[in-house]
């Protein structure tokens, strides 16, 4: 068991994602940059359906009464195992009584810890990822305690990690939304040329952008959104919707984001700069 | 059958959004969601498919290569529907409490639209909805359409926590917040029935293609449903739909 001595700012269990339950208005969830998250995995032997935790902007303090292996990826957040600094993207060894915390952020927002056969929490809908309503609770909190699934360390093949620190771009590569083609020459030409900038309000469900653009597109008949949808209010603010994103919305999408470009949106915080790239 | 000029658009490397005219219409949605349940039916190498008012969005297996083939296909394939989807479609008695302490924007409707509280009661009763989508939050019913007297824009600022229960309009729509949550609806009433079970396999009682009826009761038979419901004793009224 693992205790929870200090959940951090906003630390959730997360996974892959809820899937298929869409039609019910469920949210996908799931791992907010899953490239970070399937490399934390992966770094131990699990799985990439293994469900583990995600940190937001600071880390956490957890104490271990089991021994294990861990992996750290994603932003760094200096993290220490008894005080002293340990690697992240490399197997860290846990004894029982081992407590693992973290320092200051130097770069990214999100952390993820994988613990070696996965965390062992309740399943909702086919998915652990904490979501209101549907998990008991939405994050972690103080005195939590974190069961582990039963592993067979022989049957796991430990993957070298492809790379040892986390990639960060300010190109948000993205497709034309459905509704891009009905914005001016002169509102796309702002969208493709902007740079622009996280604004305070951002969470699992959506990053608002600082700049606005001149919205001249009526509201559509609620229609579908996924994580990666950029939408355009009438009120001209920017959204793009992250993981906990609603399933259905009534602005216009404008862009839609790569899956990669999602990881990349979920590496960024307040004042963050970023630029959205067409691909074709 | 009306056939539907259909449009394609690919929405990233696994999504295709198929869209309908864009308007609220019962026959538009009815088609819809039969053209769900014959793509679900007879075609490979999809995850999934998602019903909205007017679209669907198709989420293959694989990433989506050849557009073209995949329209032609989907294409011959609509216009095949009719034969390859039947589903039971139901209609549901909904209890609503619309007592003052529930009824938080009743009065500003009143005032707003010029019509007195019994008869924005009456109107919404009186009323056969379609279940048009489910969305927003989950197990939130998107119901049409409320009657024109009834017709009231959301809120400019959201309510931070809107009740499990509420029942709301926004402009044509009328729904049902399945939990406690934001929202910019206004709201006219409660029901004390669940609107998801995450423990189903289905998790909502109703679908996309059935139709809702509200019925006025008490706040002491509020209370009283709402005890039943929680020791699962509570069972929802509902007629099957021959059309």
């Amino acid at each position: 068991m693992i205790k929870v001595i200090n959940p951090g700012f906003y630390s959730s269990i997360q996974d892959l994602g809820r899937f298929g339950s869409q039609n019910f208005g469920v949210p996908i969830s799931g791992s907010m940059d899953q490239c970070s998250a399937d490399i934390a995995n992966k770094i131990i032997g699990n799985n990439s359906i293994e469900a583990l935790i995600e940190l937001t902007m600071t880390g956490c303090s957890l104490k271990f009464e089991i021994d294990t292996e861990i992996s750290i990826t994603g932003s760094d957040m200096s993290p220490k195992l008894n005080e002293l600094s340990v690697d992240m993207y490399s197997v860290i060894e846990v004894k029982n009584g081992d407590t693992l915390s973290f320092g200051r952020i130097k770069y990214g927002f999100r952390t993820y810890i994988a613990f070696r056969g996965g965390i062992n929490s309740e399943k909702i809908m086919e998915s652990k990822s904490m979501y209101v309503g549907l998990t008991k609770n939405f994050k972690i909190n103080k005195n939590d305690e974190i069961y582990l699934n039963d592993s067979n360390p022989s049957l796991n093949k430990k993957h070298k990690a492809s790379m040892n620190k986390l990639a960060l771009s300010d190109e948000i590569e993205c497709y034309k939304g459905p509704e891009y083609s009905k914005l001016t020459t002169q509102n796309k030409d702002k969208l493709l040329s902007t740079q622009f900038s996280i604004s305070n309000n951002h969470n699992r469900m959506g990053y608002v952008l600082n700049q606005i653009i001149k919205n001249t597109i009526k509201p559509i008949i609620t229609s579908h959104v996924m994580p990666g949808t950029v939408q355009l209010t009438p009120g001209g603010d920017i959204i793009i919707l992250m993981r906990d994103s609603q399933t259905t919305g009534g602005y216009p999408r404008i862009l839609q984001l790569t899956d990669r470009a999602i990881d990349f949106v979920a590496q960024k915080g307040t004042g963050s700069l970023i630029k959205f790239l067409i691909k074709n | 059958m009306n056939n539907y000029k259909l449009k394609y658009f690919k929405y990233n490397t696994h999504c295709l959004l198929i869209s309908w005219p864009e308007m609220i219409d019962e026959k538009i949605n009815n088609d819809v969601n039969q053209f769900k349940v014959a793509i679900e039916s007879s075609a490979s190498n999809i995850l999934e498919v998602r019903s909205s008012y007017c679209s669907l969005l198709v989420i293959f297996d694989k990433e989506i290569q050849d557009i073209d083939k995949i329209k032609s296909n989907l294409n011959n394939l609509y216009l095949s529907r009719e034969s390859l989807s039947k589903t039971d479609r139901f209609l549901w008695n909904i209890p609503v409490c619309y007592e003052k302490s529930f009824a938080l924007d009743i009065d500003l409707i009143s005032k707003q639209n010029k019509i007195s509280n019994n008869e924005i009661i009456k109107t919404h009763i009186d009323s056969v909805y379609s279940v048009y989508l489910i969305g927003f939050l989950p197990g939130f019913l998107y119901l049409g359409s409320v009657d024109k007297k009834l017709k009231i824009p959301r809120k400019k600022q959201p309510r931070l926590r809107v009740p499990k229960g509420a029942v709301a309009i926004a402009d044509q729509q009328t729904g049902i917040y399945p939990q406690e949550s934001p929202g910019g609806w206004n709201i006219i009433g409660n029901t004390p029935i669940n609107l998801f079970d995450k423990f189903k396999v289905e998790p909502c009682f109703a679908k996309p293609g059935d139709k809702v009826k509200f019925f006025s009761i008490s706040e002491p038979q509020h209370k009283l449903i709402e005890k039943e419901v929680e020791f699962g004793l509570y069972e929802l009224k509902k007629e099957l739909i021959n059309d």
